[in-house]
């Protein structure tokens, strides 16, 4: 299983490396949601992927036996998420305020807080 | 155990202070004073928690009583301690002068719960002792220097907040990618259990790889070359206050996460991370200081003077000798006091004079002579003359590359100074020195600018004068702190047990 995960997360690298060397500040934010999504199947994978029981002490046991399902690469990605999700969302409001007060999607094209450039 | 309720305050008080402060948000007069009681309250806590750990050394708290490695466990050395009061100094100098800076509008748009988010986030990653609650707090941290950033919402803001914003958007993935990593490898997160798994680790290719990736993203917030470029583009933009604290305190966190990723996780192969290390600090030093040669406004050539003092930094880190950590800790704490300080000067310089930009003021030495003498204290710190604060950190870094044969970096480290003094020389020339070009009126006296601005000036610029007059004490606590970097085996003991 770990196999086909690992090329599509290679493939989501990729596909995302393309579309932040973008000049377009959205394409730039999209890249971001695919690598964010690349790197959370990464964290997902580093756990092991296991069919094995789920991860619950019995009630009379300290500990479990046997092979269990490893929980907590879930609970990092849903972190991970949580926060890609928080970042994203402030980022796509930074992009439209962007348009609104320079005019413009272009990075090459925000010049603003740059120094004038020198006359030739 | 009540050593342990102290760090906890630590993380209790901003939290504290930021929830009061959104309540008071109807209530101006009210949330500056909550504002200002949260800061000076997490000053006090942040004292305390670092005299406990001098006395009783390293503070280890897990949360929710979870052993290590399976719950959070947050982990206070020397230098975390430090960087801590560090950290809490610099917000209130920033929170004081910001009462005098910010109007009507800044306060709607957030900016006490913001800057005591951030505070939050800074202290968390200083204090933490788990890689990915490390991811935590730095995402923390940079939300609300996002919101920060756009305080004021003029152009030239949201043009550098573009910037900055994207250059983290990638460090942090690169962050997280390396945390998955090194989980796949160690299978444990808590910075002492990957520690100790790290010399058991049979794939050392994908080891190196991964804390490389881990020194890149971490080198990113620490604008280190050539990852620093965002730096420059950003920090000149947001209200004074407000750069002020990402100027002392935000690339320090960086530097401060690669001082422990490579002292307490990665030193399997030397050879290629702290040699590595050492290029990135040449480079860094150089390019930053030539940078700001060419700049004409006051704070792009302090911007750029950060990037070039976080090469001094990553110096010592790279030399990995006792001398060179202690030069290290050193530097952060003289450089954060120093560079807040400049840049609430330049703030006091603009506001006195109508600009930031060097061709379009002057005659502050005639108008307000003590500004002149509160800027020469920390101009000629960060350059690294005796006997202030700069020159003692750059003292000790130069003999420690000088001990262990490192020539080139010793003389990179000189020349930075030198070309450094070219900088400040050439504020003092334009903003203080000539004539003012709208003519002598159109410089107003120190009078004018209200005091709550000055009082954090003068006493960031009193501790730059005792740190450089009174350097021993301060050096000896660098010391404890370097001594203990290089000591993982009682991290690790001290947060794991002495089992196992």
């Amino acid at each position: 299983m770990e196999l086909p995960l690992v090329l599509l997360i290679g493939l989501l690298t990729a596909v995302a490396t393309w579309l932040m060397l973008s000049r377009n500040l959205i394409r730039l934010l999209l890249g971001f949601a695919v690598l964010g999504n690349a790197v959370n199947l990464s964290i997902f994978v580093a756990g092991r992927l296991t069919r094995d029981a789920p991860p619950l002490v019995p009630l009379d046991a300290e500990t479990i036996a046997g092979a269990f399902a490893n929980p907590l690469p879930q609970a990092l990605v849903l972190t991970a998420i949580v926060i890609g999700f928080g970042l994203l969302a402030f980022a796509l409001v930074l992009a439209w305020v962007a348009y609104e007060r320079l005019g413009t999607v272009r990075t090459d094209e925000m010049r603003v807080a740059e120094p004038p450039e020198e006359k030739a | 155990m009540m050593a342990g309720w102290l760090a906890a305050f630590v993380l209790v008080v901003p939290i504290l202070s930021a929830g009061a402060t959104t309540l008071a948000q109807g209530a101006p007069r009210l949330q500056g004073w909550l504002s200002l009681l949260g800061s000076y309250v997490l000053l006090v806590v942040s004292v305390a928690l670092l005299l406990v750990v001098l006395r009783d050394g390293m503070v280890v708290l897990q949360s929710g009583n979870w052993a290590a490695p399976f719950g959070i466990t947050f982990a206070v050395d020397s230098l975390g301690a430090v960087m801590t009061v560090i950290a809490a100094i610099t917000g209130a100098a920033c929170l004081t002068f910001g009462l005098g800076e910010i109007g009507e509008a800044e306060r709607r748009a957030w900016f006490h719960p913001l800057s005591h988010v951030l505070l939050l986030g800074v202290c968390g990653a200083f204090l933490t002792g788990d890689l990915f609650n490390l991811y935590v707090w730095f995402e923390v941290m940079l939300i609300a220097s996002f919101g920060l950033m756009t305080v004021g919402g003029t152009k030239a803001q949201i043009d550098g907040a573009v910037k900055y914003v994207a250059l983290n958007l990638v460090a942090t993935l690169m962050f997280l990618l390396a945390v998955a990593l090194i989980y796949g490898l160690t299978g444990t997160l808590n910075f002492a259990d990957i520690a100790r798994s790290v010399p058991t680790v049979s794939n050392v290719g994908l080891l190196t790889a991964a804390a490389t990736l881990l020194m890149a993203a971490f080198g990113m917030k620490a604008a280190v070359f050539p990852l620093f470029f965002w730096l420059p583009a950003a920090y000149h933009t947001p209200l004074v206050s407000v750069s002020a604290v990402f100027a002392g305190l935000l690339t320090k966190v960086g530097v401060y996460a690669l001082i422990r990723a490579f002292t307490l996780l990665f030193t399997h192969d030397p050879g290629w991370t702290h040699t590595l290390l050492l290029w990135i600090a040449g480079l860094t030093m150089v390019t930053g200081v030539l940078g700001a040669a060419a700049q004409t406004e006051m704070r792009r050539i302090l911007s750029w003077h950060i990037i070039s003092q976080i090469g001094y930094m990553v110096m010592g880190l790279a030399l990995a000798t006792p001398l060179g950590l202690i030069g290290s800790v050193f530097y952060l704490v003289h450089h954060i006091i120093v560079k807040a300080n400049l840049f609430l000067i330049a703030g006091v310089a603009a506001r006195l004079t109508g600009s930031m930009e060097l061709k379009r003021i002057g005659g502050l030495y005639r108008s307000a002579p003590w500004l002149g003498v509160l800027f020469f204290i920390p101009a000629f710190s960060l350059a690294g003359f005796p006997p202030l604060s700069g020159f003692w950190a750059k003292l000790v870094l130069v003999r420690a590359a000088l001990e262990i044969g490192s020539w080139w970096i010793a003389a990179a480290a000189l020349v930075t100074g030198l070309l450094t003094i070219y900088s400040m020389t050439k504020i003092w020339a334009e903003a203080f020195w000539k004539p003012h070009p709208a003519g002598e009126a159109a410089a107003r006296p120190l009078g004018e600018a209200p005091t709550v601005m000055l009082l954090p000036i003068s006493a960031l610029a009193a501790g730059t004068v005792v740190i450089g007059l009174f350097a021993q004490p301060f050096y000896v606590v660098a010391e404890r702190a370097a001594l203990e970097l290089l000591d993982p085996a009682s991290y690790i003991a001290a947060v794991l047990g002495g089992a196992k």
